[in-house]
Parts: structure tokens; C-alpha cells; sequence
């Protein structure tokens, strides 16, 4: 069968999971997707801005570099060795090269 | 004798001579030079499915070049073969179907992406062209300094392609750095060739496989071949080198880029399946490409989380993708002394691996052609710089999503299939390899989720009020590719069955390939 996979432990088929996803999308939306929202206005934000004017929309977008703030300053000291590691110079590009070659050798003869 | 018998040459005859006569369509008209170059990759393509059929009907196909018959790799009289040949088999097959699809794509965007005003754009199709000849040549020939060759056809064109837009510095230095190391790979691999070609007075791989005895010099070249391939296929730790050529290649050329890189790791599988497979320590080979592979995925994917470049995190998780290839494929080889295991789980293991490879040409290239598409309306690769694109180009939005949801192993796009088949069976093999597989693919998720965020979602920045959708070659350019991710995701059975499950069969079966040359196999 076209869309019939087997995976050495189970299977997979498309075609199933997608009518069930859409009979679950269907279903949900139903029940909870018709929520009444709260009308927005920049006055509900003030208490959270502590009374300050409320930034442009452009402004309150969380850039790139801030997200994921959190993991990157948890796994700093790891990211610190990366950074040690991916120095740029083309010097270290080779170098690395040639350890791998070596140690893959080494490793060979051992093995 | 019908002319689809040479098919196998015509598939890389086509794009070389449109390549060279580029200086002379362009002077015709520029409409005329393009559509050149996108037919001569068409005409491939369907060179390669011509050859697949040969295939899957007669088994491995071999081309002999300059021969009074181009089907007999023994010439009356000689008992080793001493022409260049094509040898072809399902996994050759496979890849170069997956990279001319790539190619054809990248050309077809390039219409419209590469502006007429840039200028050069004549050198640019002929390199694109040479590019994809030397790729597919790598994943057609059965001659190992014929392999060579191409790589370094592929290689050479690249370094021009990378710094196309020589105007930017940070291309040129891409293009540099990328042309020391490749430089000082492809000298590795003349040298380990050259090694046995001392050995064994042969350059034919089937041959030097079937006489293969393991000494130091083997071993050496051994070493040389598998290091220099995998650090051309971009596996951790000799991967810095991606990152810059992928993040500042033109999007057409990062595009293909991918499935150039995927031929070195073609190169990589066939000397350690077809080459050495039948000699070596096997297990320990197998744990090679594991510890690349895990190596690969799991930095790839943590220096991709904190790019804020969208190229250059694109880039780390082609390396990071690399390594779900290298992973399957390693746990089969890892197995391949073993009938029960590798019947068990080692020949899924190594389909999953396989049909991977297509997989991540198709959604990496969509992805890389989406950063392209954003690049040309933005003039930014910069993702701080970047909101509210989902309103002004909804085509690469969707796009878009496509390819983010299947590099991320979500149902039910191409990714996704090809994950789960590496985890349930690498699973079997060590449990804790498919733990770190999942834990890469939920950090590929959280991603490209930044990347959706900052550049689709969002309000809409000042710097996108005049912006729209890009040029009609490049929407279709894109639309190919996410089409391709979504069939192959809804029928993963056909691409197991019919590609990527006879292609690791064909890496396993090393019996066939040789006797396909040498005629009694083993």
C-alpha cells in the first residue's frame, strides 16, 4: 500500500491520522473554539505598564535574539564551549579536520 | 538499440553541454539561456527515472565509456575492468533523482531571484550546471578517481557559486574558507585512492572492493576516504565551514548546495558499504557514523537555537538533519555482520536513514528558498529585523510551514515518516540514541517556531508595509518542493517501497554491485 509504512517496531499511516486529526480539529473547535474574546483596549494594559503609555505594537514584539532567553541562559556555560569551539578562523576549521582524521585512526588501529 | 540506452550518460551529457554553451544562448536572449538550463535538468530527470526502470527490472545498470559496447565493464581478454564506467544501482539511482529534482528547482527559482541587473549571470547558470554535473556524477560512477573528478567538479563550481555576490565580503570569505577545507579534503581522498590504486592497479570500486585485503595502507585510505567525505557532508565536528557557505550562497545555489553535500555523504556510504564492507570491522564503522551522527544532530540543533541570522540557523540544521541520516544508516552498518539484527531493525533503520536524505533535500531546500524569497523582498537576513510577513506573502508563508513542520517531524509531512521509522528501529539497537533523535527534533520544533514567530507572526513592522509576494518562478520554485514534502509524507509507503527500501538494499547486497562488474560476485 502507497501510504503504508511499517517502521521495524510498529507503523504509520497517513491517511488514518489525518481523518482522525480532522474529526478531533472539527470536535474542538466545535466546544471550544467559539469563546467570546474580551474587546482590547490599550487602557486594560495600563496596570501591567505600571501607568506608562503603552509601546507601539512594533515595539512589543519579542525579537529573535530575546527568545528562548531563558534555555540559552540556563545552558550558558555550554553554549560558552560552542562558542570557543566555532571561532570563525578558517586555522581552527582545519585543525579540527585534523584531529577527527587522527583520532578516527587511532581509534581504528585500536579497534 | 534504442537511444534510451544511454541514459545513464545522457543524465549528466545534458546539463554539461547546456553548461558550456550558456556564453552562447545568453547572446541569443536571456529568456532563451534560462529555459536551456531548466531543460537540460528537466531531461535529466527523466534520464534518471529511465535508469531507475532499467533498475528495478534488470538490476544494477553499468555504462562503459569509450568502449566498442558500453555494456561490457570487461572488455574479451581482461580480467579487471580498465575503462571509466557508470555503475548503477538503486541507491545511485536514488540520489540522483533527489539531487536533480534540487537542481531543477534551484534553476527554476533562479529566474527570478538572480536579477538580470546583478550582472554575470551567464557564469552563474554554467556554474549552477557544472555544480549539479559534478553531484550527480559523484552518485553515478563506479570509478574511484572518476569520483574524485566530479567532486571536484562540484566542489570548484560551488566556490564560484558561494561568492556570487562578491560585492558582500562575507560571501567572498565564505567561499574561501569553504574552497581551504574542501581543498584539503578532495587532496585526502587523490591520496587515499591514489593508495590503492598502488594496491591494487585498479581505480574500479567493484574491483577494489572484491580484492579488498585490510592492511595499514587500506586502513589509512580507509581513514582518509571517511573522515574527508563526512567533513564534505557537513558531520560535526569538521562542520564550521556550513554555516558560512550555506548562510551566504545565493538561496538557489544554499538550495542545492544541500544535495551536493548529500553526494559526499553518497561517497561516504558507498566506501563503507560497497568498498570496505566486505573487509572491514563493520561494528566499528557503524559507531562511526553513530557518534557523527549524534554529534551532528544535537550541536547542530543547539547552535541553531540561538541564530539570529535565518540562513545561518537554517544551515545548522541542515548539519543537525545530517546527523538522523548518518544515525540510521550507522546503526545498519553497525549490524551488517548480524542477519537477525539487520533483518530485524538494521535494513529500517538504514530506509529510514536513506528516505531521509530525499526528504531533507526537499524540505531543507523549501526552507532555504523561503529565507531566499524573504531575503529578496527584506534585503535582511536578519530575524530581529523581520515581523508581519504572513500578510504580505501568504505563498512562502505556507511554504513556509510546510517545510518547518516537516524538518521538524510533524504528521504528517515527509519528515515525520522518515523520523519515526530512525527511532522505532534505532530503538531497538540502544534505546538512549532514539531518546537523543526525539529530544533534537522537539529543539528543531521550538526553532523554527522562532523562526515563524519573529519573521511571519507579529505586527507589522514599517519595514514590511511595501513589501508582496515574489516573482511567479520563485513561488513555483518553492510550490515544487512543498508538493513533494506532503506527498511523500501522505504516501510514504511508495518512496519505502519503490526508492529509499531497494536502496538500502542495494547498500547492504555488496554480492550485487560487485558482480554486476565483475561478473560471480563474491
Amino acid at each position: 500500500m502507497w501510504t503504508y509504512i511499517t517502521t521495524g517496531s510498529g507503523f504509520w499511516n497517513p491517511i488514518w491520522w489525518l481523518v482522525s486529526f480532522i474529526i478531533v480539529a472539527v470536535f474542538v473547535y466545535n466546544f471550544f473554539g467559539k469563546e467570546v474574546k474580551a474587546k482590547y483596549s490599550p487602557d486594560k494594559m495600563k496596570p501591567f505598564l505600571s501607568g506608562w503609555d503603552e509601546a507601539s505594537k512594533e515595539a512589543m514584539q519579542v525579537k529573535a535574539s530575546n527568545i528562548y532567553w531563558g534555555f540559552t541562559k540556563a545552558m550558558s556555560g555550554y553554549y560558552r564551549f560552542l562558542g570557543v569551539c566555532h571561532t570563525g578562523i578558517i586555522n581552527d576549521y582545519v585543525v579540527w579536520f585534523m584531529a577527527v582524521m587522527v583520532l578516527t585512526f587511532v581509534a581504528f588501529i585500536i579497534a | 538499440m534504442s537511444w534510451t540506452e544511454h541514459a545513464p550518460i545522457l543524465i549528466i551529457a545534458a546539463p554539461l553541454l547546456v553548461s558550456f554553451a550558456i556564453p552562447l544562448l545568453e547572446r541569443i536572449d536571456y529568456r532563451v539561456r534560462n529555459a536551456a538550463a531548466v531543460a537540460s535538468l528537466v531531461f535529466s530527470i527523466w534520464m534518471v527515472l529511465i535508469v531507475l526502470h532499467k533498475i528495478w527490472v534488470s538490476g544494477p545498470v553499468v555504462y562503459v565509456f569509450g568502449a566498442k559496447s558500453a555494456f561490457l565493464p570487461l572488455p574479451s581478454g581482461f580480467k579487471f575492468p580498465v575503462r571509466i564506467m557508470f555503475e548503477i544501482d538503486h541507491m545511485s539511482a536514488f540520489m540522483a533523482l533527489s539531487g536533480s529534482i534540487a537542481a531543477t528547482v534551484g534553476v527554476i527559482y533562479s529566474w527570478a531571484f538572480i536579477r538580470e541587473k546583478e550582472g554575470g549571470l551567464g557564469k552563474y547558470y554554467s556554474l549552477f550546471l557544472l555544480m549539479s554535473v559534478g553531484m550527480l556524477g559523484m552518485e553515478l560512477t563506479g570509478d574511484a578517481f572518476n569520483f574524485f573528478v566530479f567532486l571536484e567538479i562540484a566542489s570548484i563550481a560551488s566556490f564560484g557559486l558561494i561568492a556570487y555576490r562578491r560585492e558582500d565580503p562575507a560571501s567572498v570569505e565564505a567561499s574561501f574558507k569553504y574552497m581551504i577545507v574542501s581543498t584539503i579534503g578532495a587532496i585526502f581522498v587523490l591520496v587515499a585512492i591514489g593508495f590503492l590504486y598502488g594496491r591494487y592497479d585498479a581505480l574500479n570500486m567493484a574491483y577494489i572492493a572484491k580484492h579488498m585485503k585490510l592492511g595499514i595502507v587500506e586502513r589509512v585510505a580507509f581513514v582518509l576516504l571517511v573522515v574527508s567525505l563526512a567533513m564534505k557532508a557537513g558531520a560535526v565536528p569538521m562542520h564550521m565551514w556550513v554555516s558560512d557557505a550555506y548562510g551566504r550562497a545565493p538561496a538557489a545555489v544554499t538550495a542545492t548546495l544541500v544535495s551536493v553535500s548529500q553526494a559526499s555523504l553518497y561517497g561516504l556510504f558507498r566506501v563503507m558499504f560497497s568498498m570496505f564492507g566486505v573487509t572491514m570491522n563493520n561494528h566499528f564503522g557503524g559507531w562511526m557514523l553513530i557518534i557523527f551522527g549524534l554529534l551532528s544532530m544535537f550541536i547542530g540543533v543547539t547552535m541553531a537555537m540561538v541564530q539570529k541570522d535565518i540562513k545561518r540557523l537554517m544551515a545548522y540544521h541542515a548539519i543537525s538533519q545530517t546527523g538522523y541520516m548518518l544515525l540510521g544508516v550507522g546503526v545498519g552498518l553497525a549490524v551488517l555482520d548480524n542477519p537477525v539484527a539487520l533483518k530485524s531493525y538494521g535494513l529500517a533503520a538504514m530506509t529510514g536513514g536513506i528516505f531521509h536524505i530525499m526528504n531533507h533535500a526537499m524540505y531543507k531546500g523549501l526552507l532555504f528558498l523561503t529565507a531566499g524569497a524573504i531575503f529578496y523582498r527584506l534585503r535582511t537576513f536578519n530575524l530581529n529585523e523581520m515581523g508581519g510577513l504572513a500578510r504580505k506573502m501568504k505563498y512562502t508563508t505556507i511554504y513556509f510551514i510546510i517545510g518547518a513542520a516537516a524538518i521538524a517531524g510533524l504528521p504528517p509531512f515527509n519528515g515525520f515518516a522518515s523520523k519515526l521509522i530512525i527511532y522505532e528501529s534505532v530503538y531497538k539497537f540502544n534505546p538512549l540514541l532514539s531518546v537523543v533523535a526525539m529530544v533534537v527534533s522537539v529543539l528543531t520544533l521550538a526553532s523554527f517556531v522562532k523562526v515563524f514567530h519573529s519573521a511571519f507572526l507579529g505586527p507589522e513592522i514599517s519595514k514590511v508595509k511595501n513589501v508582496r509576494e515574489v516573482p511567479r518562478s520563485m513561488v513555483i520554485g518553492m510550490g515544487v518542493m512543498a508538493v513533494i514534502c506532503v506527498l511523500f509524507g501522505l504516501f510514504p509507503g511508495m518512496v519505502v517501497k519503490y526508492l529509499a527500501g531497494p536502496a538500502a538494499a542495494s547498500l547492504v547486497n555488496h554480492t550485487a554491485y560487485i558482480s554486476s562488474v565483475i561478473g560471480g560476485g563474491m
